[in-house]
């Protein structure tokens, strides 16, 4: 059972007087067996959640707190968030030339349990987990991203989260550039790890198609940098009719 | 960014920006086929030298004016301010420059397989009439002190069960320099990879002129494995017969001071050219990769891959590829990609792409050239998996030569290669090199 916590989280972009501030005091509890849907319009600091959370280096956090399981997650590196069982599924993954997938994975997974996994059940896992996200078994041999389309790359990494096993994942517009077959591939992945173990996931998108598939315990509506309604699956059902226009209005009354 | 970068693409220049969009296909590239030679690049008749070589001062070396001859003294004796010279540390080269006679010789160890014979040419054969003509004094030095060739012949069809291994170490302990020249003659229609296994100490300066019969496909694999201290020069020719494919992989790691310059010429049409490339500057090492591939003949095809890592203070790379479609190249197909990565400050790395196209009737012309520091995006990923910031940065950095040394084709030599580049990168921790198969 975990828990990722975030507590009033304010997050900027830039350096001095070219510093502007994205996240405005962010509060978002996730636990082990809960999915959390969070809906926005373009440019409402989405990514930006994400990112922050996986502690890339272009966000600087100004205030706030998030924890995992009570561990401060923000003293943490980036691998050392992921090791402690966070994970971010991009929605831009970058290529890495010369690396290949099944080297990459192995690497990764070595570097989260802490050990080599043992050679043969490894191949099994991959496998099998491959051929659930209906991927090639030659796609174990390109080089990580490089010349991947855009669903192969959601795909590769939702094997990611399938093999590393995170106790809580963040999938940030994962449904995004996706045809239907593909969102119902990259979903069916999803569930199965819901169904099987007790991972949190925190999906991060703009559109309601990808909740047809994958039913969100609790949606958020977040605008200009913070939570501003949440609700059960109802609320992503009246998006889908009103869009966020009526959100949009309210936040920028609220910052005349 | 403190990184010295004197690279002359104005691709090059701004290194804050270097992202994988810098590294993406096409990029700096030229696309073809245009109906009408671009405005920069010149056209047939009213052809600048260096037209195209993104500003800096006009190389006087320019592939339309590039003078030959057999004779060092027709070239005069270099100051390090001509064009091919003026990279180079004139101080570290003298001894091979001075070219003073000697019988020394590299140890040889040879592995050759059924079809293939080796054998010596004297001064005066016909055989070494016909070979490309030097292209500066110091390869024109070489071709006269080595007096004579090694030739490895490959016969007409033959289907080599194994490459060909010519191991070539200095033997340390003596100042006087080696000079060589090997001729590698390969029959028509035959399939042959040869391997020059450079290792040990020499000052060495060795002429390699591949001829590549009609039909046949060759490789020639250069591997600079020297021991420290080591000196070498060279002058690498291919003449590529008509339909034939010449594949070459360049190797530089060790050495004190390396420059090859390797040119590729078209005897008929149809050939195809690929000129791949890896080397690897610790501190102070200078590692100069001067490439022209010469569009002289319609429909042929080169590529070139250069990859190159800097680390520590004063090391030195430096990468010209020089690529000329003359006037009678129609169909040409040419790609040309050079990229850096500076590992650590106090590194400094030249990339000077040049391409000069003289026809509008093309397939495509490109280049790309970009030197930078560690992709950050890549770290970022890697680290998101959980990888050590360290394990990533080499695994990173293993791949940038992988993706190049996999085109050797000979896994033995590319395990070896690979573990070198591991020993000089660090090892990889908890990670034992057991290839992972899905299939």
């Amino acid at each position: 059972m975990s828990v990722l916590e975030i507590r009033d989280l304010h997050v900027s972009v830039g350096e001095g007087d070219d510093a502007k501030e994205i996240l405005r005091g962010v509060d978002l509890t996730v636990r082990s067996g809960e999915t959390h849907a969070i809906m926005g319009p373009n440019g409402s600091g989405k990514s930006t959640l994400a990112y922050s959370i996986a502690g890339h280096p272009k966000y600087t956090i100004t205030g706030g707190t998030v924890t995992l399981d009570g561990e401060d997650v923000l003293e943490m590196s980036v691998d050392e968030r992921a090791r402690a069982g966070l994970f971010l599924a991009m929605q831009y993954p970058v290529e890495v030339p010369g690396v290949s997938v099944s080297n990459f994975l192995r690497t990764a997974a070595t570097a989260i349990k802490g050990e080599a996994p043992k050679l043969r059940t490894w191949v099994k896992d991959v496998k099998t987990e491959m051929s659930g996200l209906e991927m090639d078994p030659a796609f174990a041999e390109r080089n990580v991203n490089e010349g991947f389309s855009g669903g192969e790359k959601k795909r590769h990494e939702i094997l990611q989260m399938r093999l590393l096993k995170p106790k809580i994942a963040i999938l940030d517009e994962t449904d995004s550039g996706l045809d239907v077959d593909a969102l119902r591939i990259v979903s069916e992945g999803v569930n199965r790890s819901r169904e099987e173990g007790d991972i949190g996931v925190l999906l991060i998108t703009h559109y309601t198609r990808i909740l047809r598939y994958i039913k969100p315990d609790f949606v958020h509506v977040f605008v200009n940098g913070k939570v501003v309604e949440e609700g059960g699956s109802e609320l992503a059902d009246k998006l889908e009719n009103e869009g966020y226009a009526s959100y949009v209005k309210t936040a920028e009354v609220a910052q005349a | 960014m403190s990184t010295e970068n004197a690279s002359m693409t104005d691709l090059t220049t701004q290194p804050a920006t270097l992202a994988s969009e810098l590294f993406a296909p096409g990029v700096g590239a030229q696309a073809g086929p245009p109906t009408t030679p671009a405005s920069d690049t010149g056209t047939a008749g009213d052809v600048q030298p260096g037209a195209h070589s993104h500003g800096g001062p006009t190389p006087t070396g320019s592939p339309a004016e590039r003078f030959t001859s057999t004779d060092p003294d027709a070239f005069g004796v270099p100051t390090g301010r001509e064009e091919t010279w003026r990279f180079t540390p004139m101080k570290r080269i003298k001894p091979l420059l001075d070219g003073a006679d000697s019988d020394a010789r590299l140890s040889w160890t040879t592995d050759l397989p059924e079809g293939v014979e080796l054998t010596r040419a004297e001064a005066g054969d016909p055989l070494l009439k016909g070979l490309p003509e030097p292209v500066d004094r110091l390869a024109a030095l070489t071709r006269q002190r080595a007096d004579g060739a090694d030739v490895v012949r490959v016969a007409k069809e033959a289907q080599l069960d194994r490459p060909v291994n010519l191991g070539l170490a200095g033997t340390g302990g003596d100042d006087a320099v080696v000079w060589g020249q090997l001729v590698v003659e390969v029959g028509a229609f035959a399939k042959a990879t040869v391997v020059l296994d450079h290792t040990g100490l020499a000052r060495y300066s060795g002429g390699v002129s591949v001829l590549v019969g009609d039909g046949a496909q060759v490789t020639l694999v250069s591997v600079q494995d020297w021991a420290p201290g080591a000196v070498h020069g060279g002058q690498y020719d291919a003449v590529v017969g008509r339909d034939a494919t010449f594949k070459q992989v360049v190797v530089t790691l060790g050495g004190d001071l390396v420059r090859l310059v390797s040119n590729v010429q078209y005897a008929g049409p149809g050939g195809s050219a690929e000129l791949f490339g890896v080397y690897f500057s610790d501190e102070t090492q200078h590692q100069e990769h001067r490439l022209w591939v010469d569009h002289a003949v319609p429909n042929c095809s080169s590529n070139v891959l250069y990859k190159g890592a800097l680390q520590g203070e004063g090391a030195r790379t430096v990468w010209i590829g020089d690529v000329r479609i003359r006037p009678s190249a129609t169909g040409t197909e040419t790609y040309e990609l050079n990229r850096n990565l500076v590992l650590t400050d106090g590194a400094r790395a030249d990339s000077v792409p040049n391409l000069e196209i003289e026809t509008g009737e093309i397939v495509g012309a490109g280049h790309a050239s970009a030197t930078g520091r560690f992709d950050d995006e890549q770290l970022f990923y890697l680290c998101s998996r959980g990888i050590d910031a360290e394990t990533a940065r080499r695994l990173v950095v293993r791949g940038f030569f992988a993706d190049v040394v996999q085109h050797i084709g000979v896994d033995a030599l590319q395990d070896r290669l690979m573990a070198s580049i591991d020993t000089r990168l660090g090892a990889l921790p908890a990670l034992d090199e057991q290839p992972v198969e899905v299939a």
